[in-house]
This record gives C-alpha cells, structure tokens and sequence, in this order.
C-alpha cells in the first residue's frame, strides 16, 4: 500500500475525533530542533465542514480489537484497514511541519492486541520524533483506557495533551453502545493524568527543569445525539469533569451514522449540528461567563432551546436581574447581559474610566445591541424608543442567521413560534430530536 | 485640533516621514486637510507642502509618545501605521493629537471615533498577522525554503519573531508580494529586505509529493456530511486560498456565496436606480 492510500484510509478514520486545537502550551524554539508551541494555538487550513485543521490528525491503525457500535473502525465493520509505523508517521510529521502545513501531531489509534502493546507504539512514535527528529512543535495523543500507569506517565512526558473519550454521556449508554467499555475504565486513565499534572507542577516549583507532563492539559469528546441522553446530562457531566478532573477543554461530536446498526440512529440521519452548537455556547458559559450547569438547565426542561442560544433563554427566565446600569455594573454582571461577551465587558470596563457611556458609544465597544438593548440602561435610562413587547423581544434575540445556518426551523415552526412564545420556551426540546432510530 | 489649513502634507511614505508631518502639524499649529504619501499620486486637487523627512525631528516626535502618552501608545501607532487603513495618515494625527492633550487616559477612551477606528484598523492588521502563522505556506528547495503572501496590511514584522523562533536551523524567505518585502532568515540572521519581484522555482519531485500527501490529507480530514462551505469561507476567507496547495486546482464550488455575490450586485444596482 502507497503512501497516499494509508494517509488517506488512517485520515478518514481519525476525522470523527473533534479535537484539533494547538493552544495551551507554550514552548520556544531551540537551536538544533525543529519547532515551538504558542498558547492559544494555530489554525493551519479549515476543512470543508469548517472545521479548523492544526494538527497532523492520523490514527496509528485503524485495526481494533473492540466493536462499539457508533465507532467506524469497529472489529466487525468491513472497511480497509492501514497501519503506520512510528517512522512513517515521525517523517510526514516534520515534512507538513517545515513546509508550516501544520502547528503538530495528533496521534490516536485503533487497539492492536492490547491497550498495553497500542500504547507502546504510540510511545515509540513520539520518542522517535522528541528524541531523535528533536521535534518542539505540539503533540497531543489519545490515552488508550485499559494501558499500564507506567505506560501512561511515559506517554505524557512525550506529549503537550493527553485526552480520554468519555464517548458517551452515561453508563446506560456505554453499555448498550460500547461494551468492551466501562465508566470507570475511561474515568481512571483520567484521574492518573490529573494526579500526574499535579505532582509535576510540583516538581516544577522545586526543580525548574523537571520534565513536563501534558503541559497543555488533558481534554475529552462526547458523542451527541446517538443515544437519549438529554442536554442537562451532558452539561452536568460536562461541569463535573471540569470541576473534579480540572479539564482543560471538552469536546462535543455531533453524531453522524456512519455504521447500520438497529442500536442507532439510521444511516440518513442528519448530524444535529445545530444542538452541538447550543452546547458549545453552554460549554462557553460555564468556562468564562461564571454559570453553572443548573442555573441553564433542570429536569423540568432538560434541553436547550434550539431558537434561542443559552444566555437568551436564561436572561428571559430572569427578567427580574435586569435591566443593568452599564455605568456602574460589576464585570460579572455585564458578562450576564445577551449580547455582551468577554472582550467588550472588558472593552466596558475600560471605557468608563474614561467617561460614562451611552448606546451609541457601546455599539463602538462592539456589544451587540440587538440583543443587550432589552436588558441595559445607560445613565439610569432604557434606549430611546425601545418597546418590550414579548413579541419584539423573542424575535429580536433569535438569531436569524444563526438559525439559517443549520436550515433548521421550517416556516411552520416560526409561526407556531409566535403564536406561543412563551409557552414554547420550555418544551423546545422537541425541536433537537435526533432521529427517528432512537 | 490647530486651525485646519486648506493644504495636504506629501512625504516619503515612511514612518519617520509621518512622524515629521506630526512635528510640522505642531510647529505651524495647522492641520493639514489631508496627508499624501509621495506614491499614491493623490491629491492632485489640493495644494500641497513636501515634508521632508528629518531623523532629528522624527526621533523627537517618536520619544514623546511613550513620555507623554504610554508605551502602548507608541505601539499602537506603529501597528496603526502598518494597517491598511483609509487614510491612516490622518487617522494617526489625530490621535495623537488626542493622545498629547490628554495624555495617558487616551488608551482608555475606547468610545471616541479616532481611538475607536485606530484601534479597528490595528486589531484587523493583528488579525491578517495571526492568520498568517498559520496560512504562510513553504516550499522547500534543497536547503532553503521559500513562501509568497499577498496580506493587505504589512504584516512581515507582525509574524517575522514567530517563524524566526520557530525554524531557528531553517535558511527561509517570506516574501510579501503586496508591499514588495521580504523576510530573509539564516541561522543566527533575519532581515526584512525590500524585494520587488520574485517568481518561486517549479517544484522539485519531493516538494510536489508531499503536497499531494496534503491535498490528500486535506480532502479525507473533512466530514462530507457537515459540509459548510460558507462557514469555511469565513474563516479561511478566499483571498488567502490562492497560495494555500491544499486549496489549488480546487475551484471553490460555492454556490450559496455566488448567489449572495449576485443578490449583493442587484440591490446595489436597484439602489442605484432609486438615486436616479
């Protein structure tokens, strides 16, 4: 087999993982290596899904000893299977990487014979590359759930991040998905990252030149819309990993059925695009904006409205923490407004040292006043001419754009829509169904 | 801020230049109505005073900003004369107009037109910058590697500290083919050099494989089924796709943005009409 036919085959099979950003290390070049790592990471191209190539994103082998159901590489589906070796894949590596095709390597693999023995070649791929191509650029690599603790330390001093799938939101799922997989057995690798993270930050403080462990963290995907779990589910799990396994990033994979299988969704089952971004902008939410999980959703509704983005539905739900006085408001107040995000609250804050602000001068500090207009006041009064209706409101803040994108809402839904909206907003759910299979 | 004069200063198209337009503007307390570089054969209509460019007065006008205004000030206008603004000239004149009346506090004044549109300018010249660590694409020639941009503001000494870090053993040349400028880097040397023409050599075996590995790469790592075309033009947008290899002998087939392209040209012209 070519060349060009293994990158094609261990390419297709790698592209279902979503991770591919560069950020969170930082690391200059040396005299006598190749490379060096910069913190909030390098888009190198985007693919035709718009989706942002950094990485060199291969898997070892597509071979596998396991059968979870969503996976393309399962045991038991008949595709072609390629396997790279650790040279191979150390030479296209530093080639993408001179001619600046690529920020690193994001290496994954299929399970050959063992988590043990895959994990191995994982290690002796990325040896060769560090230690004899001296190569600094950035390396993240899947560890494999079920490898020796050993294994697993050696690979992290090789790499800037380490990631485990949780694959599927919860246990139920697990097990009627991915059998060969347990909760615990993901969750373990997880913990020994974090604890390996800990101690080396540690050692950093007492020896400067200690070596790195996963400078760049450790993340994780979920795969969304293959099984019945709801948005509140995922968020929780989403905030505890952040909470209790110190994440760095956690990524969510709209599924696209790329298996038959009476377990999932039907093969022309369109990926719900459009609930993985909700769930992005939640993600956000939490990260920078200081919510928690259970301030966006509850059992009562469990999934995020698919006409309105996350902060929209929380502000309307709590009307009675607006308006807020744009002069005098805190940070963490102005971040809550629709329509403000993290650089123009900043923006805000340094612009009223200078003078107090009214509307025309925000539209400068680029806040969106579209949405914000509902929920501000600046010296003490609303924009001039403003009328809240219920009505104006809720067509205001969905995002038409938003919505065309993903071609989601047909015109029945809209008028449906004005006719109910507020009696709409908790039963949104319907909306992010994700086939019929289910 | 002085009495506007109904004249255009016209210099050399350098820093310093501008920075003497400043000194001029101070010692006449004038303000030009419009300030020409020597090349753009502008303001033909307007009568106009040459300022020569004079390192002494320069350096004045350069060491005041960081003492009178902030460092970041001086930062900001050396970026701010690197954008390709309209008119950055006069947009930089007036702020520091601004900047020497009220000192440090400008920085802060986010919500007045000049700030706000200098700043506009340097964030979207930081932005081409930081796309460009990521699109600039080599070709390797034996020992040298070579790669052309086309940015619209000058963004070579934006990124020059990154590549030079990051292929510290490389012998590279970036050449700016907009502003006729290159980045040169050996081992231990880096230049900016002024280049008006350079056509890259044909591709050697090599070279041309690993670009198809790439093109291959870059086809298979797309997910057909969240295909997105405008989505990928708004972040890869296509005036770069012309140096990119992955991007090569892949006519975009866009028909969501020909169509807007064409919706766009027809309200323009029915706009047109009305005005008529």
């Amino acid at each position: 087999m070519d060349m060009m036919e293994k990158l094609e085959i261990l390419t297709a099979s790698a592209k279902y993982d979503v991770a591919c950003t560069s950020s969170g290390a930082s690391r200059s070049g040396q005299s006598g290596s190749l490379g060096n790592a910069v913190s909030m990471g390098i888009c190198h191209s985007f693919a035709a899904d718009g989706r942002c190539i950094s990485l060199l994103k291969v898997l070892m082998t597509n071979g596998c000893i396991y059968d979870c159901a969503y996976c393309v590489n399962r045991k038991s589906n008949p595709t072609r299977r390629a396997a790279f070796t650790p040279e191979e894949i150390a030479n296209l590596t530093m080639q993408f990487y001179r001619r600046n095709y690529i920020e690193g390597l994001f290496l994954s693999s299929g399970i050959m014979r063992s988590p043990d023995y895959t994990t191995e070649q994982l290690i002796a791929a990325l040896e060769l590359l560090r230690n004899v191509y001296n190569f600094r650029g950035y390396i993240h690599v899947k560890a494999i759930p079920g490898a020796d603790d050993v294994l697993l330390s050696r690979l992290g001093l090789l790499a800037d991040r380490m990631s485990v799938n949780i694959e599927l939101p919860s246990q139920e799922s697990l097990n009627r998905l991915a059998p060969d997989k347990s909760k615990q057995s993901i969750l373990k690798p997880m913990g020994l990252i974090k604890s390996k993270i800990t101690e080396n930050s540690s050692d950093l403080v007492k020896y400067k030149h200690a070596p790195r462990f996963a400078p760049a963290g450790q993340s994780t995907q979920m795969i969304v819309g293959a099984t019945p779990d709801t948005d509140y589910q995922i968020l929780n799990l989403t905030e505890g990993l952040y909470k209790k396994y110190g994440l760095k990033r956690i990524f969510y994979s709209a599924y696209t059925p790329v298996v038959e299988d009476s377990l999932l969704p039907a093969l022309d089952t369109k990926p719900p695009l459009l609930r993985e971004h909700r769930l992005y902008q939640a993600d956000w939410l939490l990260r920078f904006y200081g919510f928690e999980a259970k301030e966006l959703l509850d059992e009562a509704a469990p999934n995020f409205n698919p006409l309105l983005d996350p902060k929209c539905s929380w502000a309307i739900n709590h009307r009675e923490q607006f308006p807020v006085e744009i002069n005098r408001a805190p940070y963490e107040t102005l971040l809550r407004v629709p329509g403000i995000g993290v650089r123009s609250a900043q923006r805000i804050l340094k612009a009223r040292k200078a003078g107090s602000l009214d509307f025309y001068a925000l539209k400068k500090l680029g806040v969106v006043l579209k949405r914000a207009q509902f929920f501000i006041t600046c010296k003490g009064k609303p924009l001039e001419g403003l009328k809240v209706g219920e009505h104006t409101l809720l067509r205001s803040l969905m995002s038409g754009q938003e919505l065309a994108k993903f071609q989601l809402p047909e015109v029945e839904q809209l008028s449906f829509f004005d006719d109910s909206y507020m009696a709409a907003l908790p039963e949104a759910s319907t909306a992010a169904t994700f086939g019929k299979g289910v | 801020m002085f009495k506007t004069t109904a004249l255009a200063y016209t210099y050399d198209g350098s820093f310093e230049g501008l920075l003497c337009c400043v000194f001029e503007s101070y010692e006449w307390k004038e303000t030009p109505l419009a300030i020409h570089s020597d090349g753009d054969g502008q303001g033909l209509l307007l009568e106009s005073k040459w300022i020569e460019t004079d390192s002494v007065k320069a350096g004045r006008v350069l060491r005041s900003i960081p003492l009178k205004i902030s460092p970041e000030a001086e930062e900001l206008v050396r970026l701010g004369f690197w954008s390709n603004a309209a008119d950055k000239e006069m947009l930089l004149l007036n702020f520091l107009y601004l900047g020497f009346t009220h000192g440090r506090k400008v920085m802060n004044m986010l919500a007045d037109d000049t700030v706000s549109a200098l700043n506009k300018a340097v964030q979207q010249l930081r932005r081409e910058g930081h796309h460009y660590l990521g699109f600039v694409r080599f070709s390797v020639y034996g020992p040298v590697m070579a790669a052309v941009i086309e940015p619209r503001g000058y963004i070579l000494p934006v990124i020059e500290d990154h590549f030079c870090d990051r292929f510290q053993n490389e012998s590279f040349m970036i050449y700016d083919k907009t502003h006729g400028m290159a980045l040169l880097h050996q081992p231990g040397r880096q230049a900016i050099i002024p280049l008006q023409e350079w056509t890259p050599p044909e591709p050697d075996e090599a070279e041309a494989a690993y670009r198809r590995l790439w093109q291959g790469f870059y086809n298979a790592i797309g997910i057909k089924q969240r295909r997105n075309d405008r989505l990928r033009a708004s972040l890869m947008p296509k005036r770069y796709w012309k140096q990119l290899p992955e991007m090569n002998g892949n006519p975009p087939a866009l028909p969501a943005l020909a169509a807007r392209q064409e919706r766009t040209a027809r309200r323009l012209k029915s706009g047109q009409r009305e005005l008529q």
